[in-house]
This record gives C-alpha cells, structure tokens and sequence, in this order.
C-alpha cells in the first residue's frame, strides 16, 4: 500500500510515523509538503503527524488545516481513504472540520509527556481491526492541547455512533468522557492525541501502537 | 481602517488559563474576583475598499473556531 506523510512547518513527528508506516507497509511513505495541491496517484492512506504545525500560532492547527494539501486530504477522506491524525494532527483534523470537536488547552495547564493507560472503544474502523474493544494497551502523550471538547449532542452522537476509538484509563488532559481518540462516521479518519508510532517496535520498549498501523495495512489489503 | 475581533471561549468551554490567573489575583490580595475568561483581541489593518461583510467570513474561516468561541467584530465609528 502507498502511504503518504503530510509535513507542515513546524511538524516534529513526520518522520517517526513514517518509520511505522515503512516498517509496515514495507514501502517509504511518500513526504508530502503542506504547499501541495494533491496527494501522489495511488496514495491509500494518509498520516498527519504530530508537532507544532505554524508554532501552534492562533490555536494549535488552525492554519494547518486551511493549508492547500488539506484540501486534497479532505477530498481523499470523503472518497474513503484511510487518514490518520496524531497529536498535532488530530487537532488539524478537527480544525479542518474532517472529525468534530476542538483540542483545548490541558486541563492543568502542563505540558503532558508520559506513557498513558488507554482502553481501545468500541469504534469501527480499520485502524482498530488489530485491537478488541476494551482492550488496555499503554501508548505514549506528548501535549499541551489534548483536552478534548465538543456539546453534550456532539459527545452523545459519538458515543451513540461507536465512534470513540481511545479513551483514556485514567484523567490525564480534562478531556471530556476521557475522549483520546475519535473516528469520522465512516470510520476512515481516526484522530488521536497519543502517539501510536513511538510505541511501535521493541527499541521503543512497547509495540501498542504498531498494530494501528498493521490493521491499517491489513484492511487496505 | 483598523477593525477588531474579540475572540472570547463560549459560555461553560473551561478555560484553564483563566481558572490559573484568577488564583493568582486572589494569592495578590484582590478579593471577590469570581472568574476569569481569557480571550483574544486581533486587529486587522484592512483598507478602505474592504467590505466590512468579509470580516465576518474571515471570522468563521480562521479567526475564531466557533465550536468552542464565539467572536465580535468592532468596526471604527463612523
């Protein structure tokens, strides 16, 4: 499968994910710059990484998301193709309107940088084909903006929907309904705030987070 | 023409930042300040020919992100 790595200014984590999706896929990702106006022919799954996108300028992700590649990463996604957002990247995603809610400011105001307990939801999609729902798996945060919000509606509908992919075992960030991670309605774009691709092979000390990307391969094949 | 936005969190959005100020106001001295709401001001330097409507749309595309703030336009007295 041919994946492709967005990179803004300012991302950080463009080429750890892009070391999971090699290490997958068995094919370098395609580096896609945030000037670009359409992803490489045949691209079948796109990641937005994590960083600090425009210095987290205005709100963090705001202006990445009105970048041009994203409106071809919008046109792909409502096609179906597989778009996974990590950390700064899941606050593009919902910046740009791809998944709902906001990313706010830790509830405690600290920058979080740990290993965190998540239990994987009941969400449907092929990012989650390797995980059981309810399964506890341990995936690292590195954070400042990772307190998830949306209306009680919003919050409701992704619970009613089976849209929470992630949720976090313990408090960490404020998020409400301890949201980490949510999947767009078709299931084809996940956002989360943990970092499945540092938690990805044995040097990392824990694999939780290859298994995304092996579900993704896997449901792509 | 200088128009400004006020960017400022909806009602019941916490705000951390302002939650931290208002202890630091009370550890001061300053009593009776029951919340804090931090929000942000942008000027925008625009000139004559601009139609103040596009402020607004600017407003809903980047400026404020309305699921979590909600935004004022403050345009010069004529």
């Amino acid at each position: 499968m041919k994946t492709a790595v967005i990179v803004f200014p300012g991302s950080n984590c463009d080429r750890d994910v892009a070391v999971a999706l090699e290490r997958t896929t068995g094919t370098a990702p395609a580096m896609v710059w945030h000037t670009e106006t359409a992803l490489p022919d045949g691209t079948g799954a796109v990641a937005v990484p994590g960083g600090f996108s425009y210095g987290d300028y205005l709100r963090s992700g705001a202006v990445a998301a009105r970048s041009p590649v994203m409106r071809a990463v919008a046109d792909a996604a409502a096609r179906g193709m597989a778009v996974l957002g990590v950390c700064n990247g899941f606050q593009v995603l919902t910046e740009a309107g791809l998944l709902p809610g906001a990313l706010m400011r830790n509830r405690g105001l600290n920058y979080i940088c740990r290993p965190v307990a998540l239990t994987v939801g009941d969400a449907r999609s092929p990012f989650l084909s390797r995980y059981s729902a309810g399964e506890a798996v341990t995936v690292p945060v590195a954070h400042n903006d990772g307190s998830y919000f949306a209306d009680d509606e919003t919050l409701d509908r992704l619970e009613g929907e089976g849209r929470v992919a992630f949720r976090y075992a313990a408090p960490v960030n404020g998020s409400a309904r301890s949201i980490a991670g949510i999947i767009n309605q078709r299931g084809n774009v996940l956002g989360m705030m943990p970092h499945p691709e540092r938690a990805a092979e044995p040097a990392h000390g824990n694999t939780d987070g290859a298994r995304l990307f092996e579900g993704l391969l896997a449901a792509a094949s | 023409m200088l128009v400004k936005v006020h960017v400022t969190l909806k009602p019941g959005v916490l705000d951390p930042q302002g939650r931290a100020i208002g202890h630091a106001l009370g550890a001061l001295g300053f009593e009776g300040v029951a919340d804090v709401r931090v929000g942000k001001v942008i000027e925008l330097e625009l000139a004559e020919s601009v139609d103040l409507g596009s402020v607004d749309e600017m407003c809903r595309q980047l400026l404020a992100n309305t699921v979590i703030e909600n935004y004022r336009v403050e345009t010069p007295r004529p």
